[in-house]
């Protein structure tokens, strides 16, 4: 029978459909994970499998084309696995982008994201978005302005460097 | 055909409904900006917005489909346009008038505000959670239309375009003739291939 171990790393291994450099589980949106087992029945494909496994998936942001990506992912690594998945899809408060994990930060910086503001009391206000407080990924300099607080999708706004005149992806806290 | 579903909707979806489709018809007309909008900031922006209302609507169907024993995309499509509950002040076909789009969007995003806060606080918690959910992404669309605001409010033609507006935000009714149209766009696909599975 497959354990939640071996479940959370064949998670790991799924990309974010958008922001392929991270996983889905850099990104937190896996809830938690929980294996039952279930000997000698068949799954909705016919195999015969041991287990079922329940995930609770967390939406990031709800208009996000990729969550029936991912959720169809992860219900598809759980077959390879032998096991049945359950993908609850959970509609509650419990994402924000503070369950990014410090690994995921660091991978979207790599990549020329710049990772989200920790989320303080009272969220985000227009002028910390204003304010030249958010660093740009490339060379780090704090000269950075707010171009739009919208970008490629829901979950990006763009700026600008000013100190190496370069246009950045800066990871919306929510 | 969902409506007769409709007829006896239970008193936790009556609320809800409502703001599902004044989020539906809303992104609907927001997204009629995509492509052209005034500058291309802004395109991204408005679609962007749009995006998001309607992924709001649907996280709020799918939690009245549960209720009511059917499926976000029969409620957002399968209707027939009288069972509709949005507010005509949704409604309303602005493109090409920018400033007006602003207006409604302005007084949209604060009347919308004071709505998903009385559903965080409701004592129901599954709503409350997917308000709190939906006001996270809300706070980026209030900070638009701030800046907005800031940018319009001293332009005569914003100001005419606010009082114009102002007194349809909380009015609820009869639709307006332009939903007609709207809802024959909206759910032409799904009329032609009845039952087809995307």
């Amino acid at each position: 029978m497959v354990t939640e171990e071996r479940v959370w790393q064949a998670l790991a291994e799924i990309p974010d459909p958008e922001i392929p450099p991270i996983s889905i589980v850099d990104l937190g949106v896996v809830r938690s994970v929980s294996v039952q087992p279930c000997p000698g029945t068949r799954s909705r494909d016919g195999a015969e499998v041991d287990s079922r496994v329940h995930v609770e998936f967390t939406p990031s942001f709800l208009g996000c084309p990729a969550l029936e990506v991912m959720r169809d992912q992860m219900a598809s690594r759980i077959r390879e696995l032998g096991a049945e998945p359950e993908v609850e899809v959970v509609l509650d408060d419990s994402w924000s982008t503070d369950r990014i994990t410090p690994e995921g930060r660091e991978k979207l910086r790599e990549s020329g994201f710049a990772p989200p503001a920790p989320r303080e009391a009272g969220g985000s206000q227009l002028v910390q978005l204003q304010s030249k407080a958010f660093k740009c990924p490339y060379c780090g300099s704090t000269e950075t302005r707010l171009e739009n607080i919208f970008g490629p999708t829901p979950c990006r706004s763009i700026r600008y460097c000013e100190s190496c005149r370069q246009p950045f992806e800066q990871f919306k806290t929510i | 055909m969902v409506s007769t579903v409709l007829r006896r909707v239970s008193a936790r979806a009556e609320p809800l409904l409502p703001i599902a489709d004044d989020e539906l018809i809303l992104g609907w007309r927001n997204s009629e900006w995509t492509g052209i909008a005034p500058f291309l900031e802004e395109d991204v922006a408005f679609s962007s917005i749009a995006q998001n209302e309607i992924g709001h609507a649907r996280a709020i169907y799918q939690l009245v489909a549960e209720e009511l024993g059917t499926t976000a995309d029969e409620l957002a499509f399968d209707r027939k346009p009288e069972d509709y509950r949005c507010s005509p002040f949704v409604e309303l076909r602005l493109v090409p008038d920018w400033a007006k789009t602003i207006a409604r969007h302005c007084l949209y995003e604060d009347a919308d505000q004071r709505r998903i806060q009385e559903l965080i606080e409701a004592d129901d918690p599954e709503v409350a959670g997917l308000a709190a959910k939906i006001d996270r992404e809300e706070v980026y669309h209030r900070m638009h239309a701030q800046m907005w605001f800031e940018r319009l409010e001293d332009e005569p033609q914003f100001q005419e375009a606010l009082e114009e507006l102002r007194p349809l935000v909380d009015q609820r009714g009869e639709h307006l003739p332009e939903f007609e149209h709207l809802w024959q766009e909206m759910t032409e696909v799904r009329r032609s291939v009845a039952g087809a599975t995307w």
